[in-house]
């Protein structure tokens, strides 16, 4: 993984400080245009993995970066799923069979089995939980994907009830079919680290808050630090700066003297803050990784 | 009360499945489950350790429990708390409380009387923001508050769709039930129960069996007047938004998830480190992690304190008590009887009640 990745909350309204914010970013990045201008900038500062949510519209950005294989070469999406508003709305509007229903191809394979008349057979769960994986990929063929990612809500809901079983499906799918490497967001990394390894995956790639403040940090600031020591999961470390709460290089400093931590995901809107987290990151981490 | 809390949660729906994922995350809990649905029974129960119940009655019979969480479609809240209650099991319920709030007073005295942890799912009320506010509010800064505006806006129902239980009103769905309870709770934790409503709308835009648009005009005596706006056929927001304005006569406050904004025209004792102009407080820095992170701190604090409290054998809720959720049943009942008869509900002064004037001074009404 690259040591610097780039996020898209800023481009779908999620700004977890102010709502006015998030509704400025919407409109400023209501054309795809504006998105990929802002991406552009990453890319030439070096910056080419972009780490971003299965929305609709990054269907249009993937669009962009096929049609134009000679510029964006070294452009590759770490796609992260599922796309969770979709589900729940199809769930508040048809309930959890119907929703499913909706979401299975007409091809009739699981159509016996969703017709509720008996039980679903473990096998009949995965092989629909692979096709949901599919559909949520589709977007991306013929791009680079060498990283995918399971959303945290998703992921946390999983795990809290217990559901890991489905964690585990969902990384075998990813290394057999699209030969990538699986990876877990959460806003409990010292559980999910855990709840992964009793599936038996060894050092996973895990998604979560590491911020200086512990903002976030479910589970506990030393909890957290104490699985990155201890070598047993490749960390990306997402809202690095706590929202604004730290200033940019004592964060990044922070951050580039823990153990563990191979990646940082960040979002900006602005050239700005893009090239100044780029530089910082250069001054602090890549020297190391030589 | 033994080392951890045996807990149910009952109704595996959107907000069931993720309280059974908090609660079972939960150092301090056995947990299990019930729901109707004979699908996600069966998925859940291939895959995980927890028992999984199909019946209420039976599962209330045969499990040896300290306490429910109740996340069923609205109209089961008051037949199953009753159940729990009876039991002598300590209860939380999904908002809204109950749809008669004659039955909220019921099971508030019941809870009461049984000394039992009574809590309904308000989760504003463990928003950072809007807890700033209260504490604003209470601190006396903003002067007498006179002008209030409650709203929420989000994007539920955007197009004439199947019938559900979300969509009818007898069944406890719709934008009154579902959206307006939250700003209308939050009003009634910094105020009270209104004393008189007026010009309440309940409109129709997409649905056929209930409201999707909510207006009301609500006064306290000797306090604010406040408007509530409500709407949740809005695409323009991503997801629910709920805030709070207020205006008193040292200044004004604003509150959503996010931020808590005061502006003051003088500095007060009572509220130390706010200025003279504006001062903003951001939910994330008033906010504590629990143990557990799923979609907000405000729903893991709310399942938090609720757990602690039965563990550390309490007889009552911290917060979000079954009276004051009462308050809210009650306050959208007479939003509902102000909608239907035009006339308003409760009384603005303590004076000699007037009789109620009949409508069809120009004939609408053949009396």
């Amino acid at each position: 993984m690259d040591r610097l990745l780039f996020g898209d909350n800023q481009f779908f309204g999620v700004n977890h400080m102010s709502e006015e914010k998030a509704r400025a970013q919407m409109m400023r990045f209501q054309k795809t245009d504006a998105i990929m201008d802002v991406l552009d900038t990453a890319y030439d500062e070096g910056i080419r993995t972009f780490m971003c949510t299965t929305h609709d519209r990054i269907a249009e950005i993937c669009d962009r970066v096929r049609a134009d294989s000679a510029r964006y070469s070294d452009f590759q999406f770490y796609p992260c799923m599922p796309y969770a508003h979709k589900y729940a709305n199809a769930v508040t509007e048809h309930g959890m069979l119907g929703a499913l229903k909706t979401f299975m191809p007409d091809d009739g394979l699981f159509s016996t089995a969703l017709s509720g008349a008996r039980a679903l057979a473990t096998k009949e769960i995965d092989g629909m939980a692979k096709v949901l994986i599919d559909m949520e990929m589709k977007m991306f063929h013929g791009t680079k994907t060498p990283v995918i990612f399971v959303q945290n809500v998703f992921a946390d809901l999983l795990l809290g009830m217990g559901f890991t079983r489905a964690l585990k499906v969902f990384h075998d799918h990813v290394v057999e079919k699209y030969g990538a490497e699986p990876a877990f967001i959460t806003m409990n990394m010292p559980m999910m680290l855990e709840a992964l390894e009793k599936e038996g995956i060894e050092r996973p790639i895990i998604c979560s808050n590491i911020n200086k403040i512990g903002f976030r940090m479910s589970g506990g600031f030393d909890a957290y630090l104490d699985a990155l020591k201890s070598g047993r999961v490749r960390a990306v470390a997402m809202s690095v700066y706590a929202s604004g709460a730290i200033p940019a290089d004592e964060a990044i400093h922070w951050i580039s003297e823990l153990p563990g931590v191979e990646s940082i995901v960040f979002g900006a809107s602005s050239a700005a803050n893009i090239r100044g987290t780029k530089a910082l990151v250069d001054k602090y981490m890549v020297k190391d990784a030589a | 009360m033994p080392d951890k809390v045996r807990i149910a949660v009952i109704g595996l729906g959107k907000m069931g499945l993720s309280h059974f994922s908090m609660v079972n995350a939960h150092p301090e809990t056995e947990t299990c489950a019930c729901d109707g649905s004979g699908f996600l029974v069966d998925v859940l129960s291939k895959n995980i350790d927890t028992p999984i119940h199909k019946d209420y009655d039976a599962m209330l019979a045969s499990e040896d429990l300290d306490a429910v969480v109740i996340a069923t479609p609205s109209k089961f809240h008051a037949p199953m708390v009753t159940a729990a209650l009876e039991k002598g099991l300590h209860v939380f319920c999904e908002k809204p409380f109950c749809l008669d709030w004659a039955d909220s007073e019921r099971l508030t005295k019941l809870a009461a009387d049984k000394g039992l942890v009574a809590q309904v799912g308000y989760h504003y009320r463990y928003v950072g923001a809007f807890q700033e506010m209260k504490r604003v509010l209470a601190s006396g800064a903003l002067g007498q508050i006179t002008h209030v505006l409650a709203e929420a806006y989000g994007p539920v129902v955007l197009r004439p769709k199947r019938a559900t239980w979300r969509t009818d009103q007898t069944q406890g769905g719709g934008c009154l039930y579902d959206y307006a309870a939250h700003p209308l709770n939050l009003l009634n934790w910094y105020f009270g129960t209104p004393d008189r409503v007026s010009g309440s709308v309940l409109g129709k835009i997409f649905s056929e069996a209930t409201d999707d648009e909510v207006f009301s005009t609500l006064q306290w005596n000797g306090g604010p007047t406040a408007q509530l706006s409500v709407n949740w056929s809005d695409e323009s927001h991503r997801k629910m938004t709920t805030r709070l304005s207020m205006i008193g006569t040292n200044g004004r406050i604003f509150a959503d998830r996010q931020e808590c904004q005061i502006y003051l025209r003088e500095p007060v004792a009572a509220l130390p480190g706010y200025d003279r102009g504006w001062t903003v407080k951001y939910t994330t820095e008033l906010t504590e992690d629990r143990w557990f992170y799923l979609r907000g701190e405000e729903y893991s604090a709310q399942l938090d304190d609720f757990i602690t409290a039965v563990k550390a054998g309490k007889a009552v809720a911290d917060e979000n008590g079954f009276a004051s959720a009462t308050e809210t049943d009650r306050t959208m009942a007479m939003v509902i009887e102000n909608a239907e008869t035009g006339q308003p509900v409760g009384q603005a002064r303590a004076r000699a009640p007037q009789p109620a004037q009949k409508r069809g001074w120009f004939g609408r009404r053949s009396a």
